[in-house]
């Protein structure tokens, strides 16, 4: 592993909920301008890895950088801030504003407009709520989801609302974006429009980091993956060595005489909301 | 989903269908306009803000509409002191629980700071009312942010019973502290002065239309501002907050700091209605501050429609002006007015002019509910709209 050029660094980093080992003693370096996957089981750690990033969860050990700065201890609305943001795995949007407000709640993360410069319309204000709305727009076009801008987020179709949690996380102007299993969920053309969208987004600049169960995707769109088993990295590295790491294989498919359990169990890619933390006991 | 499933009774139901067609055309109706409102040069707004003032502040105390609305009690009177002062706090109120989505039950506590403010500075200092609203509305924003500050880090029902307790210490506070007249409050609290010897602006004892035309000022003053808050990102702020306060930290809202700032916008607008409250009522003691204030003005909010600056003023109107229609049932006038709350809440339980959110809320009670449920699909109902 190279840090050298990395955004995101995990050092060590563990995480304990009483005397259950969420994550333990991972070491992650995820390249600047790249798209990273971290897959693994249901239960690995993988979702505890993206809150643990982002401020939900404290880390019990260990230290995470990002852009060389420590992230440690920061609330969550200061590290997206900073340029991290994500999506979630069973989608979390603001239901009842419009698919522009909700991009427009992201954009007012770099805005600095307080009650007095709201109440007078101070000049600040006016600049911020033009941008803000300028950036939402594209981004709800570049997303391809633009012709419902003033629809209520509830409203919109499944694959749109997933597409339109891309949009927010974007708005917050991100260096690194974390997706939660974007892919859940769709068809192989909604699949399709998505590995492109997430090219795309790679092109403007910003970093990917993704948890997705369709291997198909993954394989074809990460320039490097991790594999996550029981909170532990298994194996790291490119595409191809991974999908040959013995390690890897019987992470997922079970040693052949002692599992008894169907490989495509395993591999199902439904996952429980919250099953991460308890089943890595 | 299992609201899914009891779909079809809801659908079947005819009156409230009916009602909830109404409600909908008024969204409508409201949406438009207020697209087209926003888009008209400044100098016309001021002019239409202008002439709407001028026509509440002469039609509404005058005789005939005092006959029909108020035959029993003195109809400026009620509308000024009671009406007012309701409507104003309702507004405040209403940013924090219609917008925030904050349950705050002791909000009475920010009216008695901006009450015992003017009631103070008067008597002791000799300030007079121009002088202490400001002081007063900064007064009562102070105490907001200094009860906020460790209290808004709980949520829901905790926040409910921490606020229920402030109320309730107010006004025990107000009658055990000597230093603002105890049990016995403070009397002699002076009206405003007059400006030169215009009838307008003479505050006397038989004449209230000038306290409604002060009153109606600040209401008018108080929507402006909270209009202006609700459409930036502070507004959009306390949106986010209101529908899933983990996600919009997650999305660079600084939630603790909005709610705090949530909590002492509506305390100032509570104070603001202390102190209009106190320089009419001459007097002011600690059973002006009891809970029910709260009660009654959060039952404003409520019954209004939470989160539509229209229909807490409507719900403050009508939690204070029918008791005093009611007068002639004589002592059974608050049984008729709960009554009358009751068959409201059935038949329109999102309020009754809902905010376009809320009511969606309302009639789909599976949307955004617990930590992570998905979101459903539109049911037939939406799809028609």
């Amino acid at each position: 592993m190279n840090p050298a050029g990395a955004l995101l660094e995990m050092d060590q980093v563990t995480i304990r909920f009483g005397g259950v080992v969420a994550i333990s003693d991972l070491d992650l370096a995820i390249p600047e301008g790249s798209i990273f996957g971290l897959i693994g089981p249901n239960g690995a750690g993988k979702t505890s890895s993206f809150n643990v990033i982002t401020g939900v969860y404290q880390v019990s050990e260990g230290i995470i950088r990002f852009a060389g700065a420590p992230l440690n201890g920061l609330k969550p609305h200061r590290i997206t801030q900073r340029g991290v943001a994500r999506t979630f795995q069973n989608i979390r949007l603001f239901p009842e504003m419009s698919a522009l407000e909700n991009v427009m709640v992201g954009a007012d993360a770099q805005h600095r407009t307080g009650i007095p410069g709201a109440i007078l319309g101070l000049p600040r204000h006016r600049r911020e709520q033009r941008d803000g709305e300028a950036l939402a727009r594209e981004l709800l076009d570049f997303c391809g989801i633009v012709e419902v801008a003033e629809e209520a987020a509830r409203n919109l179709s499944y694959g749109s609302q997933r597409r339109l949690e891309i949009a927010r996380a974007l708005a917050t102007r991100p260096k690194l974006l974390l997706l939660d299993e974007p892919a859940a969920g769709m068809n192989p053309a909604e699949k399709h429009g998505l590995a492109e969208l997430i090219r795309a987004i790679r092109d403007r600049g910003v970093t990917v980091l993704l948890i997705e169960h369709d291997m198909s995707l993954v394989m074809s769109i990460c320039d490097r993956i991790a594999v996550l088993d029981f909170g532990r990295k298994i194996a790291e590295g490119r595409p191809e060595e991974v999908r040959e790491s013995p390690a890897v294989i019987e992470a997922y498919l079970g040693r052949p005489d002692t599992d008894d359990e169907s490989p495509l169990d395993a591999m199902a890619a439904d996952q429980e909301p919250g099953a991460e933390v308890t089943d890595a006991s | 989903m299992t609201g899914v499933e009891q779909k079809p009774a809801r659908r079947a139901d005819g009156p409230r269908e009916d009602l909830r067609r109404v409600g909908r055309g008024w969204n409508r109706l409201t949406g438009r306009a207020g697209r087209r409102w926003r888009r008209l040069p400044i100098p016309v707004k001021a002019v239409v803000v202008l002439v709407v003032y001028l026509a509440l502040a002469i039609l509404v105390p005058s005789n005939p509409v005092a006959h029909v609305m108020a035959p029993q009690s003195g109809w400026s009177n009620v509308l000024s002191e009671e009406i007012g002062v309701y409507v104003l706090m309702a507004i405040g109120l209403n940013v924090v629980v219609g917008q925030a989505g904050m349950l705050d039950l002791g909000y009475v506590a920010f009216f008695a700071v901006g009450g015992y403010s003017i009631g103070i500075l008067t008597t002791h200092d000799h300030l007079n009312f121009w002088e202490i609203l400001p002081i007063g509305i900064a007064a009562a924003a102070l105490a907001g942010l200094l009860l906020g500050a460790p209290t808004l880090r709980l949520r829901g029902d905790y926040l409910a019973i921490v606020t229920l307790g402030f109320g309730l210490i107010i006004s025990q506070a107000a009658t055990n502290l000597n230093f603002d007249g105890g049990a016995q409050g403070i009397s002699a609290i002076p009206h405003p002065p007059s400006i030169g010897h215009i009838k307008a602006f003479t505050y006397g004892v038989t004449d209230f239309k000038p306290y409604w035309y002060l009153v109606l000022a600040g209401i008018f003053a108080a929507i402006w501002a909270v209009r202006r808050l609700e459409r930036s990102r502070v507004g959009r702020a306390w949106v986010a907050i209101r529908e899933d306060e983990d996600v919009a930290e997650l999305m660079g809202v600084p939630t603790y700091k909005m709610r705090l700032w949530a909590f002492a916008i509506g305390a100032a607008v509570g104070g603001a209605g202390g102190v209009f409250f106190a320089t009419q009522a001459n007097h002011i003691d600690p059973t002006l501050f009891s809970y029910q204030v709260s009660i009654l003005v959060l039952a404003a909010v409520v019954l209004g429609g939470s989160g539509n600056m229209a229909g807490v003023v409507l719900g403050a109107f009508l939690v204070v002006w029918l008791p005093e229609r009611f007068r002639g049932f004589d002592k059974y006038r608050i049984l008729v007015f709960g009554l009358a709350l009751v068959v409201m809440m059935i038949f329109r339980p999102e309020g009754l002019l809902p905010s376009r959110r809320r009511r969606a809320e309302m009639s789909e009670p599976a949307s955004g509910g617990g930590m992570g449920a998905p979101l459903v699909a539109p049911t037939l109902e939406e799809a028609e709209a």
